[in-house]
């Protein structure tokens, strides 16, 4: 049989996990079946805000199929009521008096089956008190308003925290000495990642009295240490497993109150219980991202060079700060604001307020509020251009943080690894003839026809992180590989992260393929399993291939250091005279002698050097020393219809650098998604609250997920600039697109809507929204 | 999302399917293409103690053209609309609409009766049918009645439909020479309601004037709109831009929008105006034998 | 960690069963459901063709899609009952004597997967747009495909496998139901 090839580095090898995808074999959480399985469905509150008055359990237990009902008091007996957040604050699994929002999970019904579960939940009698509902962030800060957070004791307001970061008093110098400032205020409203499949498990318990978990979650080994913090329970008698996961975006990171009430479902019942949520539950009460009030200013000198940057925003987290950021950033890296540019003063201050919403601010393709921040600068680039008379790519070519410039210390304490703005500017802008599309633009304006050219330049940060700032819960943001080479050449390689689609399987075994010579065919890749995989944080934030995908080539280098050893042994030399070359052990100077790693680790298991351990086998915690800094410039054109406000994307191209690329294939993949929920917010989709606390968009007849027919077709390029500190230069990618993505859109609306002033319109831009803006200015 | 139980019935012809509708008292409904009916039913939105399966009712679901009349049985698919060479060479405004109702899965399923008798105003079918002048066959325990598009629907899920009564046809008178007929819908996205929608068909004389007008309107009231005031202005015009701009202010003027995530009262109420001026243009292009 | 819940007596549901004859991926099947069966939870839990996938409850995300006669159909819209007496195809019957359907080559070839959820139901829609219109353009692969949600791959990737399908097709017809 022909060897295959070894499928390394920058190689389009076919990904490893479609083989079972498409023929219908993943293994997701629904697809668990297990033997006197009951199944789990929660009854939701309809008020935003109110007093439980009573459960009456009697008509769901009378239900044909129904075993159990649990509430919150049945919790409170076992102290289950209430868990932490994987920000240090405090949320509801039941309650046991107070709904906080309109959704929350009221009760669980356990039954045989679905269909009974369902009919359980509809018989279910509560009766309620409503409560005034506090839904609008501002409202909830003002004096007087109804206190959220009763059960917090001495807690007298809404206020969560505050978080500041830069200097406040050169900042508003430098502002004042500017020739020119823009202000805007954006409200990035609620969004929801709607993962195509839901979030759900199955819990069992074992007559040894392990708990196994198979549960919809991109970070499988943190999960169990808060499951054994939070229930007791000896955490080597807690598994954790994730099987393939239906998307994620970051909205399987926390742990939901349906796992919980199916942990205790099972330990109550003695049964398998199974948890899968509807999309209804998914859309009013899981993981919703943004809902940030910036309010932002920056200016420059006349002859167009930035000065200073002021923000302070407000962040509406709903009822409990449930978000997964790391400790110390309580607004994440929101401080990557200053973006592409070198600012030499900046402030940026958020508050946090708690309303009668779900958990709010925790993830939609990006976690740490990057996406934010890239919006608000890109936005202000583009107003402050359009003040100073300047073309905003000429604008934005001028003010680039130079490629000479870098390692750059930004002025809010972050380090750029690398860069090329300029580089990813006019790749782009040679792709989409930018100079011909000004020249159509002008000749369209003359005929009144609206067309706009938008570019976002955004400047992203991944990576999480170094350990010396990054923790979560005080567990530090390492990440893991354990790579284990078999007698015969083959390879078993696990890691602590968890792939929902990023094809972990065939990037981290072309990695492995690249520093060991061994072909990824040979080389099979598991996550997910607490019991088998070492110990990480898991993927989300863009931070697998940062951290452990570096962890996979150091976890291979010291593989290699043995193996020389080996080798050396095999060939009768020295250790010395041995080298890497060409995916073999050579003998320095003679290539004819070498030994391939399949030759070594044979001998590892049956002819190694006396004194010498057997195996071949290495484990990596890496600690990353800096975050990595992926960039891009994206150029949207846009006609809009004034008449309806409806606006066509006619072209869209994106250029990214996200450092070496592993596998392009995948990475264009990333960012044709990524693209996607960047232009989904931007234009569709958004959770909105009517002024009494109700989610108006709790199906997806309401929250508006792009099809075919809306998405732009993509046109993507790559510029590569290696990040310096990762061992194979690479960044993180999964991000890029959709924290880059929803200026460029805006800007490009805008830019058509030049004629008529309009400096803002809140996204989505939706036809009535941008209908709206031009009858404001045009009401004929 | 699971529905609640029901029994469940299959019969094989018109009079089995009334003979259940009447023994199950106005509990039961009808079950055509279901993607709405089941939805509702896994949402617990309605709980019918029956469903009357109609599917298998031989010779229901036709589209064929007779002396007078296209015929449009109640079981065909709204697919069938956009498919069929009769339909888009005939009565392009079915097409039009044939392929903006929902989605392309959806539609294999969605017949036209489900989708002209449910009385959503959001439904696509029914101001189409309203603008064709077409009518409904209607059968019960007492035998057969017809009832014109434009009198059938009275609120919201309200129609002329009796609690035993089946929607069994739909008839669309044939157009004669100078016909022209389209449909525009407004959508936030592919499977969404319309923010706005407007079904036109003129039909021009040989003298260019314009000898009648039917103009429906889709998800702008608690029901679908016929603008009838619209319509009637039209006649004897020549289609000037003056005469499609006074005739789009009047069908404005007759719709009746909610506030939705879609938007405005005066938005949508401007988006029926904008509309049905563009639409209007398409039908009289198409009378004139354009496409 | 105990919990006190009250424990009912387990009662069965009372069903209005049926029993239905189906030829699923080929092989005829006898089976009996309670009427609200929806076809996808007979497909799912009673043949445990787990392949099938629900993703959204109402109707709006195509995850669940299979063919019945030939047709592409939600199968979260439709009640098992209804499928007496038809041909039902899933993804699992895509592959036929260890050979790869031209769709499922395509979407892997083409990288049209990135999780795999929305794969199934969009892989039987593609089935069903080529064997109705076998050289699609994109436009056509756009709006055919507009019943069938995709969070990961922005759709660019899934055209380009449909693309290639048709290629394939009209190469080497594929033989099956």
């Amino acid at each position: 049989m022909a060897t295959p090839e070894l499928g390394g580095i920058g190689k389009s090898v076919q990904r490893k996990e479609d083989a079972r995808f498409i023929r219908g074999k993943g293994n997701y959480v629904d697809d668990v079946q297990l033997p006197g399985m009951l199944f789990l469905d929660l009854a939701r509150s309809p008020y935003p805000h109110a007093k439980i008055l009573a459960i009456r359990k009697e008509k769901t237990l009378a239900t044909p199929g129904v075993l159990a009902v649990i509430t919150g008091k049945d919790l409170e007996a076992a102290k289950l009521s209430w868990m932490p957040t994987l920000m240090s604050d405090t949320q509801m699994v039941l309650p046991t008096d107070t709904v906080m929002f309109h959704g929350q999970e009221v009760a669980g019904v356990v039954a045989t089956d679905r269909y009974a579960a369902a009919d359980g939940v509809a018989a279910l009698e509560v009766d309620y008190e409503p409560l005034p509902a506090v839904i609008d962030p501002f409202k909830a800060l003002a004096p007087g308003a109804p206190v959220i957070r009763t059960d917090k004791k001495d807690k007298k307001d809404n206020h969560i925290w505050h978080w500041e970061v830069g200097d406040k008093a050169a900042t508003e110098s430098a502002l004042q000495g500017s020739d020119v400032v823009v202000r805007e205020k954006l409200y990035i409203p609620r969004i929801h990642v709607s993962s195509i499949e839901t979030c759900g498990c199955v819990a069992q318990v074992d007559a040894m009295g392990k708990l196994t978990v198979w549960m919809t979650t991109q970070a499988p080994h943190a999960i169990r240490t808060v499951f054994a913090l939070v229930s007791g329970l000896p955490e080597q008698k807690i598994r954790i497993i994730s099987p393939d996961i239906g998307g994620g975006f970051g909205g399987k990171v926390p742990v939901y109150p349906g796992y919980v009430i199916a942990v205790v479902a099972a330990l109550t019942t003695g049964h398998p219980v199974k948890w899968v949520e509807d999309r209804t539950g998914n859309l009013i009460s899981d993981s919703f991202a943004r809902d940030y009030h910036i309010e932002a200013e920056i200016g420059a000198s006349k002859d167009g060079h930035v000065t200073a940057l002021r923000v302070k925003t407000l962040a509406d987290h709903g009822y409990t700060d449930a978000a997964a950021n790391p400790s110390k950033f309580p607004a994440g890296l929101f401080h990557i604001i200053t973006g592409s540019y070198p600012f030499k003063a900046a402030f940026v201050e958020v508050d946090a307020a708690y309303t009668n919403k779900p958990p709010g601010g925790i993830a939609y393709r990006c976690s740490f509020r990057v996406t934010e921040a890239a919006f608000a600068i890109e936005r202000l680039m583009d107003n402050l251009a359009r003040q100073l008379h300047l073309d905003p790519a000429e604008f934005r070519l001028k003010n680039f943080i130079p490629p000479e410039a870098f390692p750059f210390p930004s002025v809010l304490g972050w380090t750029y690894d690398s860069g090329n703005y300029a580089g990813a500017l006019r790749k782009a802008m040679e792709i989409i003839h930018y100079a011909d599309l000004r020249k159509e633009q002008a000749e369209k304006r003359k005929r009144g026809e609206l067309m706009g050219i938008g570019i976002s330049s955004f400047t992203e940060i991944v990576g999480a992180g170094p350990s010396k700032t990054f923790d979560i819960l005080g567990i530090k943001m390492f990440d893991s590989a354990e790579i284990r080479i078999h007698p015969t050449g083959k390879v078993l390689a696990r890691f602590g992260t968890k792939s929902q689609g990023q094809a972990h399987e065939t990037t981290y075994a072309q990695i492995l393929a690249e520093e060991l010579g061994i072909p990824v065919d040979y080389i099979s890749v598991e996550e997910g399993d607490t019991d088998t995989a070492p110990y990480g944080l898991g993927t989300y934030a863009s931070r697998s291939t940062p951290t452990a995908g570096a962890a996979a080539a150091i976890a291979c280098r010291k593989i290699r250091e043995k193996a020389a050893k080996i080798a050396a042994h095999l060939l009768e030399v020295s250790p010395d005279d041995i080298e890497w070359k060409d995916y073999k052990f050579q003998v320095k100077g003679v290539p004819g002698k070498s030994k391939t790693m399949a030759d070594v680790a044979f001998a590892a298991y049956t002819n190694h050097p006396q004194g010498m351990e057997a195996g071949l086998e290495a484990v990596d915690y890496y600690d990353p020393p800096n975050m990595t800094f992926p960039f891009g410039s994206y150029i949207a054109v846009v006609d809009v219809d004034k008449e309806t406000g409806q606006v066509h994307t006619r072209r869209f191209v994106a250029v990214d650098d996200c450092g070496t690329i592993i596998n392009p294939m995948i990475v264009d993949g990333q960012i044709h998604g990524g693209l996607t929920m960047g232009f989904a917010p931007a234009m569709l989709e958004e959770i909105p609250y009517d002024a009494d606390g109700n989610n108006r968009a709790s199906s997806f007849l309401e929250y508006l997920l792009p099809t075919a027919v809306e998405t732009p077709k993509w046109e993507t390029a790559k510029t590569t600039t290696p990040s310096p500190h990762h061992p194979l230069g690479a960044k993180g990618v999964g991000e890029s697109a959709t924290v880059g993505a929803p200026a460029a859109f805006v800007n490009a609306v805008l830019d058509a809507l030049e004629p008529y002033g309009i400096s803002n319109i809140d996204i989505p831009l939706t036809p009535y929204k941008v209908w709206q803006a031009i009858h404001a200015k045009d009401p004929k | 999302m699971y529905p609640p139980s029901f029994e469940y019935y299959a019969p094989t012809t018109v009079e089995e399917a009334i003979g259940l509708l009447q023994q199950h008292e106005g509990e039961a409904k009808i079950l055509a293409g279901g993607q709405s009916l089941v939805a509702m039913m896994k949402l617990r939105l309605v709980q019918p103690a029956a469903l009357i399966d109609i599917n298998r009712i031989p010779n229901l679901s036709y589209i064929r053209e007779d002396d007078k009349f296209l015929r449009i049985g109640a079981t065909a698919r709204t697919n069938d609309l956009a498919d069929s060479e009769l339909i888009r060479r005939r009565y392009p405004i079915l097409a039009d609409a044939g392929g903006e109702i929902a989605d392309p899965i959806v539609r294999n399923r969605g017949t036209v009766g489900g989708n002209v008798s449910h009385g959503d105003p959001g439904n696509d079918l029914p101001a189409c049918m309203m603008a064709l002048g077409a009518e409904y066959e209607v059968r019960g325990a007492k035998g057969a009645r017809t009832v014109p598009a434009r009198q059938f629907y009275q609120d919201t899920f309200v129609t002329a439909l009796g609690p035993a009564e089946m929607l069994t046809e739909i008839r669309v008178p044939k157009p004669g020479p100078g016909t022209g007929n389209a449909y525009s819908k407004m959508e936030r996205k592919v499977g969404d309601f319309a923010t706005a929608a407007v079904a036109v068909q003129v039909v021009v004389n040989p003298t260019g004037a314009i000898q009648t007008a039917g103009i429906g309107l889709t998800n702008v009231g608690a029901t679908a709109i016929y603008a009838a005031a619209a319509s009637e202005f039209l006649k004897g015009k020549s289609g000037t831009d003056a005469d499609l701009a006074k005739t789009a202010e009047l069908a404005r003027d007759a719709s009746q929008p909610g506030v939705d995530n879609r938007g405005s009262v005066d938005f949508k109420k401007d988006m029926v105006r904008v509309w049905t001026r563009r639409t209007l243009r398409r039908a009289l292009d198409r009378a004139k034998g354009g496409k | 960690m105990a919990v006190d819940a009250v424990v009912a007596k387990s009662t069965l549901p009372v069903n209005s069963s049926k029993t239905i004859h189906v030829t699923v991926n080929g092989v005829a099947r006898a089976s009996t459901v309670d009427a609200r069966t929806l076809l996808v939870s007979y497909l799912r839990e009673h043949l445990t063709l787990t392949g099938t996938h629900i993703g959204c409850d109402t109707g709006h995300c195509g995850a669940c899609t299979v063919l019945v006669d030939g047709k592409a159909v939600k199968s979260c819209m439709m009640l098992a009952v209804q499928t007496d007496g038809c041909e039902v195809r899933t993804v699992e019957g895509l592959e036929m004597a260890g050979k790869l359907h031209p769709v499922q080559e395509g979407f892997t070839k083409e990288h049209g997967l990135q999780c795999g959820y929305c794969t199934p139901g969009m892989m039987m829609t593609s089935v069903a747009l080529l064997a109705k219109n076998p050289n699609p353009t994109e436009d056509e692969i756009r709006r055919g495909i507009s019943g069938n949600l995709c969070r990961c791959t922005g759709y660019v990737n899934i055209v380009k496998a449909v693309q290639y399908a048709a290629k394939q097709m009209a190469a080497a017809p594929p033989g099956g139901p």
